[in-house]
């Protein structure tokens, strides 16, 4: 097993997947001579050649749609967005072609495409450079939601997503690129729809994924210095959601606290927390609480930005909220 | 550049397209124009729902353009598709019983009017939003070049879609990838209830070829040979030298937009409506087959009874067919 940044690790599920099938093509906006704007295609395109490793110009919408014609033609592409806030100029072809095309075509035409680029807030980047957009995608029908946390979990779910028959949205992490982590060797693949727990306890449970894992795990150690035992689930899929694993864990602690990245109205959290109340109603202790993004755009301001962010401090004192402590 | 765009004429050349072949248009023309006439039937007795978009006016542009195309080549359109899926070899029945939205469709009933599919027969799709299926045309072209067949797309839109960014971005990608796919603008003047001339600041479609290097030609839409001829030229310049077409090709709908909207009135006159009908391409083509004793007036008449027998049987076949299963509703969401 080697250690390997996050970047390195979707690296290795690139390459491997090209290599193992010569269908899969990336496409994106510096993906090719640039090396990737975020160095995740580096040295792809002198392994693979501009056919398979091609530079698009600045048009999200034109070559998300040649992507997802490129899958109707027998193709499986890897679309990469510089990021996910340029992804929404290509919302039409996600949700419009790539999602309903197996429904409507009647099931005659798969759509084995993947979208990924870094999702959420980076650093001063301002309002339109820092946005999580997971619960947008996780509401179409038709699309899987991939979000992983870990260099391990970067390379299996890329890997799953590649050789996945559906579209599947893979929401990375600019702050997570240069995460370093154990990433296992050569066949390594994470099922989509499986979550982690991956952090025992028996207190709380705070449900988290993707750059939330770190905020989670920050927070269970300060809960424990006071001796609350926090158990940190990481989702990994958005959609699927792996409802038995949330479910799980809430029968055992009791307690809740959801974090996620996107702001509360309609998030992920909220979702969470509707099946949590519908099937485990009474296993509850307390309200499930949730850590979000503040409800307003991101500012510049690097102290309000810190302040919109979730913290490991919100979340700590949530998880003493659902435990009475406080 | 085939045509420079500041001086396109539609091309008057016409090559000897042998009188089979032309006998075989005429009779696609007139299944499009009698299924179409039934489809508006079904419509007004509530047999079919939601939006349905006729094609009646525009036939020349899919018999001649479908006619110039090898079996396997792809063929995407919008939502205005009920002629194309036809003549790509989609049965009346399937296509009438998809607009009916029953199991026997050729989408499952789940599609409707607009999403007719036939992936096995290179039909890749009626699709609902203006302009959103042009980059899908250049990514099946993509596609064949990657995969070294032979393949060619063809793409058709109507006029209003030049409008939309995905033209833009997609004619662009094409040219500078030199895919095989032909961008085929039925220009039939109205968005809806808008002239185009009202909202589009350069109307000669064509030139906006010249934006992204592309060989383009302006094409009579009335006259089915003279669509044949230019998609044979483009579909040529596709297949051998990998290289992308825009063709204009100026028709015009005898409808309304959909069946929901008016045939003219605050947008266009009646008056114009008739003088275009008076440019009618199966009666033109009908006309000239005669004059040269290709078939004569009995031969017609059988050839539209049968049509007309063939498109009744589809209606019979689409009305006693079952609706999709209930159970239908969660299937295709996702494959295992």
């Amino acid at each position: 097993m080697a250690t390997l940044t996050y970047r390195d690790a979707l690296n290795q599920a690139l390459r491997e997947e090209m290599q193992r099938d010569e269908n899969v093509f990336l496409m994106g906006e510096e993906v090719g001579v640039y090396q990737g704007a975020y160095k995740v295609s580096r040295g792809l395109l002198e392994e693979f050649g501009p056919k398979r490793v091609v530079d698009t110009p600045i048009a999200e919408l034109g070559f998300a749609g040649i992507g997802v014609g490129a899958a109707m033609g027998g193709l499986r592409p890897v679309i990469e967005f510089m990021t996910w806030n340029f992804a929404v100029l290509a919302m039409d072809q996600i949700v419009n072609s790539a999602a309903k095309m197996l429904y409507m075509s009647g099931g005659q035409i798969n759509m084995p495409i993947v979208f990924r680029g870094p999702n959420g807030a980076a650093l001063q980047l301002g309002s339109q450079h820092s946005q999580a957009w997971e619960s947008w995608m996780a509401h179409i029908p038709g699309l899987k939601v991939v979000s992983p946390a870990t260099p391990a979990d970067a390379k299996g779910l890329l890997k799953s997503a590649i050789r996945d028959n559906n579209p599947v949205i893979v929401l990375e992490g600019e702050m997570l690129y240069n995460l370093k982590g154990e990433v296992p060797d050569g066949e390594h693949i994470v099922p989509i729809g499986k979550a982690e727990v991956k952090r025992e306890g028996s207190d709380v449970t705070l449900i988290c994924h993707s750059k939330t894992l770190a905020v989670a795990m920050k927070a269970a150690e300060q809960l424990a210095e006071q001796d609350v035992k926090a158990e940190v689930l990481d989702l990994r899929s958005l959609r699927p959601l792996d409802e038995h694993a949330i479910l799980e864990s809430v029968r055992k602690t009791n307690r809740a606290v959801v974090v996620e990245e996107g702001w509360p109205h309609a998030g992920i959290g909220a979702q969470v927390v509707d099946l949590i109340q519908r099937d485990a109603f009474d296993d509850l202790d307390a309200p499930v609480q949730r850590v979000n993004q503040a409800d307003v755009p991101m500012p510049y301001n690097k102290h309000l930005e810190r302040a919109a962010k979730a913290s490991p401090e919100k979340v700590a004192q949530a998880a003493r909220r659902v435990l009475y402590l406080e | 550049m085939t045509a420079t765009a500041r001086s396109a004429k539609p091309a008057a050349t016409q090559s000897a397209v042998p009188p089979e072949l032309q006998l075989t248009m005429l009779r696609q023309m007139l299944l499009i124009r009698r299924f179409e006439e039934k489809a508006a039937e079904a419509y007004a007795l509530g047999k079919i729902g939601g939006f349905c978009h006729l094609y009646i006016g525009q036939e020349a542009v899919g018999v001649g353009a479908l006619a110039a195309l090898k079996e396997d080549d792809y063929v995407i359109c919008s939502y205005r598709e009920h002629g194309q899926a036809l003549i790509k070899g989609i049965s009346s029945r399937a296509v009438m019983a998809e607009l009916f939205g029953k199991a026997t469709g050729c989408s499952k009933g789940k599609g409707g009017s607009m999403h007719l599919f036939d992936a096995k027969k290179g039909f890749m799709g009626g699709h609902g939003i203006v302009g959103g299926h042009i980059p899908l045309g250049a990514g099946l072209a993509f596609a064949s070049k990657y995969q070294g067949s032979d393949k060619v797309s063809v793409c058709f839109f109507g006029e209003a879609a030049v409008n939309i960014g995905s033209f833009h971005e997609t004619l662009n990608m094409s040219s500078v990838w030199k895919l095989p796919v032909i961008f085929l603008c039925e220009n039939n003047r109205y968005g809806m209830g808008t002239a185009f001339e009202r909202v589009a600041a350069v109307t000669d479609i064509v030139e906006h070829a010249c934006s992204y290097d592309m060989a383009a030609e302006l094409v009579d839409g009335m006259n089915v040979l003279t669509v044949y001829d230019a998609v044979r030229r483009a579909v040529e310049r596709a297949r051998k030298q990998s290289q992308p077409t825009l063709l204009e090709v100026r028709t015009y709908r005898y409808m309304g937009h959909s069946m929901s909207d008016p045939l003219h009135g605050v947008y266009r006159t009646k008056d114009e409506v008739e003088e275009q009908k008076a440019r009618d391409p199966i009666t033109h083509l009908a006309g000239k087959l005669k004059e040269g004793r290709v078939i004569d007036q009995a031969g017609l008449d059988a050839m539209d009874a049968e049509i007309h027998a063939e498109v009744e049987d589809a209606v019979k076949f689409a009305d006693e067919s079952p609706d999709p299963d209930p159970e239908e509703l969660y299937t295709d969401v996702m494959v295992d």
